[in-house]
C-alpha cells in the first residue's frame, strides 16, 4: 500500500489556479522528485499535503486514511515532516533549541530531547554549532538546521523544499549525500529541487508540474525523454 | 459619523499599509487637529470650515516630523519598540495638551453651520451632514490621489514591495515620510470637521482612535477603500447599538462585533492574507 | 546573571522593612513588587510566547473585582476571592483566546485592546458591581491575616507582595525549563515553523495566557485589599495594560529578570514624579513619562537587560 496518496488536489487563490487536479502517490521508503518552473505550484503542493493550506477539492491520504482538514501539527504528529523553501529557523533560539522543538514530538523530557537534538545535529554535520544562535548561521548551515529539525521529529515521510537552492556550489554534494543517506535508511522523501542534475540523480520517480498541472510522471529516464517536460522546463540546453 | 471614522481610519490604514507600523498616537493627532481648529476660531475668529486647510497642513507637518524624529529609528526594530514609540508619543502629546491648555471642555461657539435639517422626516444636524459630505469628499480625493497621480502610485508601489520600489528609483524614505504626512493630514481634516460639533479636550482622541483601529482591522490593514466601508459599518453599528441597546454600551457593541468578525474572518472583512 | 545577585537582592528585600519603617518607602517597594509581578506575568505571554497583549488590565480587574465583590456582597474571605478571581481570569482568558489568537502581530494587539474596552464598559454599566462609582472593600478590624487587611503597618502587605513576585518568577523559571517554555519561544519566533514540527500552536498559546492571566488576577486581588477601593478607572483602564507591558519592555522582554528590573526603575520614578510634580493638575509627570517611553523605545529597544548585556560584553 502506498504511504501517501495525493488525489486530484485543486487549489485556487483568487482567480489563479495554484494546483489543478494533482494526483500521485509515494510508497514507503521511496524518493519522489517534484520539478517544475517557478510558480508551477510545487510549494503550494507541500502546503496542501501538510495542512497549511486547504484544497478546494481533492484528497490527501496517509496510510489510506484521509488527513484532509488536519492542522499542520496533527499532520506532523502522524510522521510527515517538512522544510520550507524560504528557510524559517527560530532565529533567537540556539541551534540545539531549534532542533529540540522537533524532538519534543517523541519525548516530553527536556534532557532527552536535548540528547535527540544533538544526535540529529551530528547526523547533518552541524554538531559543532549546537550552542550558536540560529541567526548566526550561514544559508547552507540553516538548510542543515531545518533538516535536523525535521529529522528530530522521527518522520516516516520527509518533504524537502529546495535542498540545494541558495547554497554555494561547494556544499551541494554534501547535502545531496545527506539526502541519499536518509533515503538509504528507509525514509520516504518528496524532494522539490531546481538543480536538474541532482534531482535526476537521486529520484526514483519524478512528478513534473507546470502551471499547477502534472504534465509528466515517471522514472528520471522517462522524464528526460518526455516532450512536454523538455518544452516546458528543460529547454534547448538540455536537449543539446 | 461613519464617514468621519472612515477618514480617521484611512490615515491609519495608509501608514500601516506603507510600512506596517500602527500609529498608536493617532487619537492624539486628532485631538491636536481639533485644537488647531479651536484656536483658529478663538484667536482669529476663523470658522473650523475655513481653517480646515490649516489643520490639514499642521497635521501633515506633525506626521512628517514624527516620521523623521521617531518612526525612522524603530522601523527595523522589534514590534514592541514600534508600539511603544508611538504610544509614548501619544501620552506625551495628550499630557502636553493638558499641561498647556488644561482639562476644560472647549467648544467652537457660533459655527457657520448650525441647526438641523429635516431629511425625509429624520432630523440631521447640519454640521454633521456637512462633515459627512466633506469627509466623503476628502476620501474620494485621497483615493484618486493614490490611484491616479504618479506620487500616489509610487506610494502604492512602496507599500507593495519596499525593495523593488527602491530598485526602481523610488526614494522609499521620502515615500514613508510622505505617507505619514498624508495619513496625518487625513486626521487633520477629520479633526477640523469634528471641531464643528464636538467638545474639545485632551482626551477626546481616545475613543475615536479605538474605533479607527477597529475599522482598519475590520477592513484589512492597508486597504484604503475597504477602510471606508468598514468605517461606515462601525459608525452605523455604533448608532444602532446606541439606539437599540444602550448609549453607554455602544462602543462595547462595536468591539464585540469586531471580535465576532475575527472569529469568522481573521483577515478582516475585505482583507486577503 | 550570576547566582549571587538574586540571592543578595532577596536578602535585601527581606530585610528592607526592618530598616525602613516609614510608610512611603515601603509603599514604593510594595508597588515595585506588584508591578514587577504583573510584568513578569505579562512577560510569559508576550515576552516568551510573543503574543503582545494590550489588555492585561482585564485579568487584573477580574482579580480585583471578584475578591472585592465576594467580600462586600457575600462576606467571603479575600483569600478565597483571590483563588476565585484567578480561576475566573483563566476562564475568561480561554474564551477570549478563541478569537484573538487567530490574529497576529498588530492585529492581535488591537484585538486585546478591544477586549479591554469591552470589559471596562461592562464594568462601568454594571450597577451591582458598583458601576462607574466603584466598590469599597469593607473595613475589618482588627488586622488579621484571614481578613487580608492590615492597617497598623504595611509590613505584611510588603511580604505578601514580595511573595507574589517570587511566585511569578518561580512559575516563569519553571516554564522556561519545561517543554512548554521552548514551545512558547518557538511560537514567538515563527508559529508556522513550530506547527510544522508538531507544536499545537493554539493550545500552547491558551496555556501561556492561562498562566499569565491567573498570576495577573492574583495581583488584582492584592491591589484591591491594599487600596481597599476599586473602580473601573483604577483597575481596568487601557493605561494599566500599557503600564504593565511598559515595565516589562523597559527591563527587557523575554528574560526572567527584565520585568523586575523594569519595575525597580520605573516605579520609583513614577511615584517620585507623581509626588513631586503631580497633584498640580498639570500632568507634567505624564509629559515626562510619555517622553521617556518614546526615548527608550527609540534608543534602547532591548530594554535595560540589553543594556546590561552590552556593558558586560564590553571590556
Amino acid at each position: 500500500m502506498s504511504l501517501l496518496t495525493v488525489a486530484g488536489l485543486t487549489k485556487r487563490f483568487g482567480g489563479v489556479v495554484a494546483t489543478r487536479d494533482v494526483s500521485f502517490d509515494v510508497r514507503p521508503g521511496e524518493l519522489v522528485g517534484v520539478i517544475g518552473p517557478n510558480g508551477a505550484g510545487k510549494s503550494t503542493l507541500f502546503d496542501l499535503i501538510t495542512g497549511f493550506t486547504r484544497p478546494d477539492s481533492g484528497d490527501v491520504r496517509l496510510d489510506g486514511r484521509s488527513i484532509l482538514g488536519f492542522r499542520p501539527d496533527q499532520v506532523a504528529c502522524l510522521g510527515v515532516a517538512r522544510t520550507f523553501q524560504k528557510l524559517r529557523p527560530f532565529p533567537e533560539m540556539t541551534v540545539v533549541e531549534n532542533v529540540m522543538i522537533g524532538a519534543f514530538q517523541k519525548t516530553a523530557d527536556v534532557a532527552a530531547a536535548r540528547e535527540a537534538a544533538l544526535a540529529a545535529l551530528e547526523a547533518v554535520g552541524l554538531g559543532d554549532r549546537a550552542g550558536a544562535h540560529a541567526r548566526a548561521l550561514s544559508t547552507g548551515q540553516r538548510k542543515r538546521l531545518e533538516l535536523a529539525r525535521a529529522l528530530a521529529t522521527a518522520p516516516r515521510l520527509l518533504l524537502l523544499d529546495e535542498v540545494t537552492g541558495g547554497v554555494d556550489q561547494a556544499t551541494v554534494p554534501a547535502l545531496v549525500r545527506l539526502v541519499r543517506e536518509l533515503h538509504a535508511r528507509g525514509l520516504a522523501l518528496i524532494v522539490i529541487e531546481h538543480n536538474m542534475r541532482v534531482i535526476m540523480e537521486i529520484s526514483e520517480r519524478i512528478v513534473a508540474l507546470q502551471l499547477g498541472e502534472v504534465i509528466a510522471h515517471g522514472t528520471p529516464a522517462e522524464i528526460v525523454r518526455d516532450r512536454r517536460v523538455i518544452d516546458a522546463y528543460l529547454g534547448e540546453a538540455w536537449r543539446a | 459619523m461613519g464617514l468621519v471614522y472612515a477618514l480617521i481610519a484611512a490615515g491609519l490604514s495608509l501608514i500601516f499599509g506603507l510600512m506596517e507600523v500602527v500609529n498608536f498616537a493617532h487619537g492624539e493627532f486628532l485631538m491636536l487637529a481639533m485644537y488647531v481648529a479651536f484656536f483658529a476660531w478663538s484667536l482669529a475668529r476663523l470658522d473650523p470650515l475655513a481653517s480646515l486647510p490649516l489643520a490639514a497642513l499642521a497635521l501633515a507637518a506633525l506626521g512628517w516630523a514624527t516620521y523623521h524624529g521617531v518612526i525612522r529609528r524603530v522601523l527595523g526594530g522589534p514590534m514592541l519598540a514600534q508600539i511603544f514609540a508611538t504610544f509614548g508619543l501619544g501620552i506625551f502629546l495628550r499630557s502636553g495638551a493638558q499641561f498647556l491648555w488644561g482639562v476644560d471642555f472647549r467648544t467652537v461657539k457660533e459655527p457657520l453651520l448650525a441647526g438641523r435639517l429635516s431629511v425625509g422626516g429624520v432630523f440631521v444636524g447640519l454640521p454633521q451632514l456637512a462633515a459627512s459630505a466633506l469627509a466623503l469628499g476628502a476620501f474620494v480625493g485621497l483615493y484618486l490621489f493614490l490611484s491616479r497621480s504618479e506620487t500616489g502610485l509610487a506610494l502604492q508601489a512602496t507599500a507593495q514591495d519596499r525593495q523593488a520600489a527602491a530598485l526602481m528609483g523610488i526614494d522609499t524614505d521620502r515615500m514613508f515620510a510622505l505617507g505619514w504626512a498624508i495619513g496625518s493630514a487625513c486626521v487633520g481634516v477629520a479633526g477640523g470637521l469634528l471641531a464643528m460639533f464636538f467638545y474639545i479636550f485632551p482626551e477626546v482622541g481616545g475613543p475615536f482612535a479605538l474605533l479607527a483601529y477597529v475599522a482598519v482591522a475590520l477592513g484589512g490593514f492597508g486597504n484604503v477603500p475597504a477602510t471606508l466601508l468598514a468605517g461606515v459599518l462601525v459608525g452605523l453599528t455604533e448608532v444602532f447599538a446606541g439606539l437599540v441597546i444602550a448609549p453607554a454600551m455602544k462602543y462595547a457593541v462595536v468591539f464585540l462585533l469586531y471580535l465576532a468578525v475575527v472569529l469568522w474572518r481573521p483577515q478582516g472583512l475585505f482583507g486577503r492574507f | 546573571m550570576t547566582r549571587a545577585v538574586p540571592l543578595l537582592a532577596l536578602a535585601a528585600a527581606l530585610a528592607f522593612p526592618a530598616a525602613f519603617t516609614l510608610p512611603f518607602p515601603r509603599h514604593v517597594m510594595i508597588m515595585i513588587f506588584l508591578y514587577g509581578a504583573l510584568a513578569v506575568a505579562w512577560n510569559i505571554l508576550a515576552g516568551y510566547c510573543g503574543q503582545i497583549s494590550l489588555g492585561h488590565a482585564v485579568f487584573f480587574g477580574i482579580g480585583a473585582y471578584t475578591s472585592t465583590l465576594l467580600v462586600a456582597r457575600a462576606e467571603l474571605s479575600p483569600w478565597l476571592g483571590m483563588a476565585a478571581g484567578a480561576a475566573l481570569a483563566v476562564l475568561v482568558s480561554q474564551l477570549v483566546g478563541y478569537p484573538v489568537f487567530r490574529l497576529r502581530g498588530h492585529y492581535f494587539a488591537i484585538a486585546t485592546i478591544a477586549v479591554g474596552e469591552i470589559v471596562q464598559t461592562l464594568a462601568i454599566n454594571w450597577d451591582w458591581a458598583g458601576g462607574a462609582r466603584g466598590v469599597f472593600v469593607p473595613i475589618k478590624r482588627p488586622d488579621s491575616f484571614a481578613n487580608f487587611q492590615f492597617h497598623q503597618s504595611k509590613a505584611v502587605y510588603y511580604y505578601i507582595a514580595l511573595g507574589l513576585l517570587l511566585l511569578a518568577l518561580a512559575v516563569t523559571r519553571w516554564l522556561e525549563r519545561s517543554r512548554h517554555g521552548y514551545y512558547f519561544r518557538a511560537i514567538r519566533e515563527d508559529q508556522d515553523a513550530a506547527a510544522s514540527l508538531g507544536v499545537h500552536v493554539a493550545r500552547e498559546k491558551h496555556r501561556a495566557i492561562a498562566v499569565s492571566a491567573a498570576l495577573t488576577a492574583l495581583g488584582g486581588t492584592f491591589y484591591a485589599q491594599y487600596v481597599l477601593f476599586i473602580d473601573p478607572e483604577s483597575v481596568l483602564p487601557l493605561s494599566l495594560s500599557i503600564l504593565i507591558c511598559l515595565v516589562a519592555v523597559l527591563g527587557g522582554v523575554g528574560t526572567l529578570w527584565g520585568p523586575v528590573l523594569g519595575a525597580a526603575v520605573l516605579v520609583p520614578l513614577s511615584e517620585g514624579t507623581r509626588v513631586w510634580l503631580g497633584g498640580t493638575g498639570k500632568a507634567l509627570d505624564l509629559v515626562i513619562y510619555g517622553g521617556l517611553i518614546m526615548v527608550i523605545a527609540t534608543l534602547q529597544p532591548a530594554g535595560l537587560m540589553g543594556l546590561a548585556r552590552r556593558f558586560r560584553r564590553a571590556p
